[in-house]
């Protein structure tokens, strides 16, 4: 049997559902026997591939790079899993969305800075007025929320979702 | 004609980042940008909090070293509390601060980096990754595994998570060590400290094959600045900051962590979220200066335990002056684990350090603070003003891998005119371009605070900047 494929994708979030993952310490080894990493911040391909059976996404979608990524890994994966509390519900990422992007900048770029004050906007993608979680803008199969999720949590879903079925998460699931 | 070829995005590393190269019309390489492609708003989305929900708030800049945010934000919160904390607060937040060290490094270096060192810079792009190396170097990845998941664990046994433990707080830390914990820690020291001096055997060993990489990765003359103690010795939690140019002489010493703004300016680029910190009193960019665990190998007297001290003493011998090749980096962060290891032990075994006097309460007693300690990737700075009701009104922060850009942007282009040339390029090429980045271990989660096969992107431009082909290599 071929084995399924597996992604993770990081957006706007701090990577720590990342290392949360990388929490599960030896297992991980156990995980990678029974499924292709094909995609992460932690390998080297640089282009998501198609046929994904199950990605994990972190973070909130902040800019138009993340909206435009979100969609674009929504249609090349099978299942996907919001991960961590920015991706289900926008999070730390959404108190910025009180003060909007031109004010967030303006402490950044203008006021904290000694020398050369301007807006960042050459060959960088560009915030949208508000950051959104995950299913702002596509659909989502599974919501693992935490901040982070806890490496068990994560070992276990990962788990079910390879053997292809969805995890039963009721009673384990905490934000925070 | 004039190309353009953009490495997007650059892979293992902490963050969302791409690089452009510029080509002149014969094929060589004129221009490098590294561009920071994140930025998220803490120092303004802050506003309006209790001061004493920083540590927490701030801690989810980075989910790599969040203990570093915790540490220096809740310093900055003791100053606007204006307290001293109980000593043994403070050698618990160190302990923590120190674990924190040992993982990320860990991480940086087995995880991330160990796939180019012992897999080759040109090994397949499908395998050149932690899994890779587990099958053809087992034990060294499970090394790496075992040493990450050490630090993990003490600040999980401390902290109650791993990541984003709520245990540093304003004021000390709230709940102190039990004499369970402590042993268990104590326990596994060595164990530790034989697979991290195993891990220097082996990389001391394989670094004479890197001797190009060594010549060409960022080996430039930059200033250096880090923490240092009272005497001069290496320091990540208390201190003041120390400069040294790169012929090893100290321009300044013993500042005072609140008088960071007369030395250190930043500045603003339009194509990179990432801001650019200099040294004030040179100016920019000739201020350009590296921060980090080379940085702090360079300009500290000593590190105060017996076996990170032998280290020490056989890195510097490498040259006269300051160490300069961003290689190194990899060397030194080894050196580095191996202290949190020996210090942590220290720290544990001091007798009071099961006291249960661990916080000191107070209200908003100044209303301006500033927190410094030294993170994995270098010196962070937290910096707060409140109102009177302790809500906080401004924040600033430098982080480590900020004060690093002008060097790590200098280092790209350094690496490209070496390795890359119009006629024919290779994937491996243009892995040494990414792998400098790699070298100064960026955390571009942190710094932007404020904010397998490889296929590659390459756009043909013409010098009007028409765009002529793009190609997809895989």
């Amino acid at each position: 049997m071929k084995k399924p494929k597996i992604a993770t994708v990081w957006i706007d979030g701090c990577s720590g559902c990342h290392m949360s993952l990388l929490d599960m310490d030896e297992r991980i080894l156990d995980l990678l026997s029974k499924a292709d990493l094909v995609y992460s911040p932690l390998v080297d391909m640089k282009e998501f591939p198609e046929g994904v059976d199950v990605t994990l996404i972190e973070g909130a979608v902040s800019s138009d790079e993340d909206e435009e990524k979100v969609r674009f890994v929504r249609k090349r994966s099978r299942i996907l899993v919001a991960l961590g509390d920015c991706a289900v519900t926008a999070n730390v990422l959404a108190m910025r969305n009180a003060f909007g992007p031109q004010n967030i900048m303006r402490r950044a770029y203008i006021e904290n800075v000694t020398r050369n004050p301007l807006m960042p906007n050459e060959d960088l993608p560009t915030l949208l007025p508000q950051s959104v979680p995950v299913h702002g803008i596509v659909k989502v199969d599974l919501f693992l929320p935490g901040c982070p999720p806890s490496a068990d949590l994560i070992y276990e879903s990962l788990e079910s979702l390879i053997a292809g079925k969805i995890p039963e998460l009721e009673t384990r699931v905490q934000f925070g | 004609m004039s190309r353009k070829i953009l490495i997007d995005p650059v892979t293992r590393i902490e963050g969302h980042s791409k690089i452009t190269l510029y080509l002149n019309d014969a094929g060589n390489v004129e221009n490098a940008r590294f561009h920071v492609t994140q930025f998220r708003g803490f120092e303004k989305f802050c506003e309006g909090r209790p001061f004493y929900e920083m540590p927490s708030l701030m801690a989810r800049i980075c989910g790599i070293c969040p203990v570093s945010h915790l540490v220096a934000s809740a310093k900055a919160c003791d100053a606007l509390m204006a307290v001293r904390i109980p000593p043994v607060a403070a050698k618990l937040r160190k302990v923590m601060n120190l674990a924190q060290i040992v993982q990320s490094h860990a991480l940086s270096f087995f995880y991330l980096s160990a796939p180019d060192l012992l897999l080759g810079m040109d090994a397949p792009v499908a395998s050149r990754n932690i899994v890779g190396l587990l099958e053809k170097h087992a034990d060294a990845a499970k090394d790496g595994i075992f040493l990450r998941s050490f630090g993990q664990r003490i600040i999980a046994s401390l902290g109650g998570e791993r990541i984003h433990p709520s245990w540093v707080v304003a004021g000390g830390v709230n709940a102190p060590l039990s004499s369970e914990t402590r042993d268990a820690i104590l326990a596994e020291i060595p164990q530790a400290l034989r697979v991290i001096q195993r891990s220097l055997g082996w990389f001391k060993k394989i670094i004479g094959s890197h001797r190009e990489e060594i010549r060409t990765f960022a080996n430039f003359r930059t200033l250096f600045l880090g923490l240092v103690n009272e005497k001069g010795g290496w320091e990540d939690y208390d201190g003041t900051f120390r400069f040294m140019d790169a012929t090893g002489k100290i321009i300044a010493d013993h500042i005072p962590i609140d008088s960071y703004g007369d030395y250190i300016a930043e500045s603003v680029e339009p194509w990179t979220y990432l801001k650019f910190p200099y040294y004030k009193p040179i100016g920019y960019p000739e201020g350009m200066y590296r921060v980090g665990p080379l940085a702090r190998l360079n300009l500290i007297d000593s590190f105060g335990t017996p076996l990170a001290d032998e280290e020490w003493t056989e890195f510097r011998e490498l040259s006269r002056t300051p160490v300069l090749s961003s290689f190194y980096y990899h060397y030194a962060r080894l050196i580095e684990i191996l202290y949190g290891i020996e210090k942590i032990e220290q720290l544990l075994s001091e007798p009071d350090i099961l006291s249960r006097h661990i916080r000191a309460f107070a209200g908003p007693n100044n209303r301006e603070g500033i927190g410094a300690s030294e993170a994995p990737r270098g010196t962070l700075i937290h910096h707060y003003r409140i109102d009177e009701h302790g809500l906080i009104t401004w924040a600033n922060l430098v982080i480590a891998t900020g004060h690093n850009n002008l060097a790590m942007n200098r280092g790209v282009l350094q690496v490209a005119k070496h390795f890359v040339s119009g006629e024919k390029i290779s994937e491996g090429m243009l892995n040494r371009v990414e792998a400098v980045i790699r070298a100064y271990d960026p955390c571009l989660s942190c710094s932007t605070h404020a904010a397998g096969t490889m296929p590659l992107r390459i756009e043909l431009r013409d010098s009007a900047g028409n765009l002529l082909d793009t190609k997809i290599r895989d």
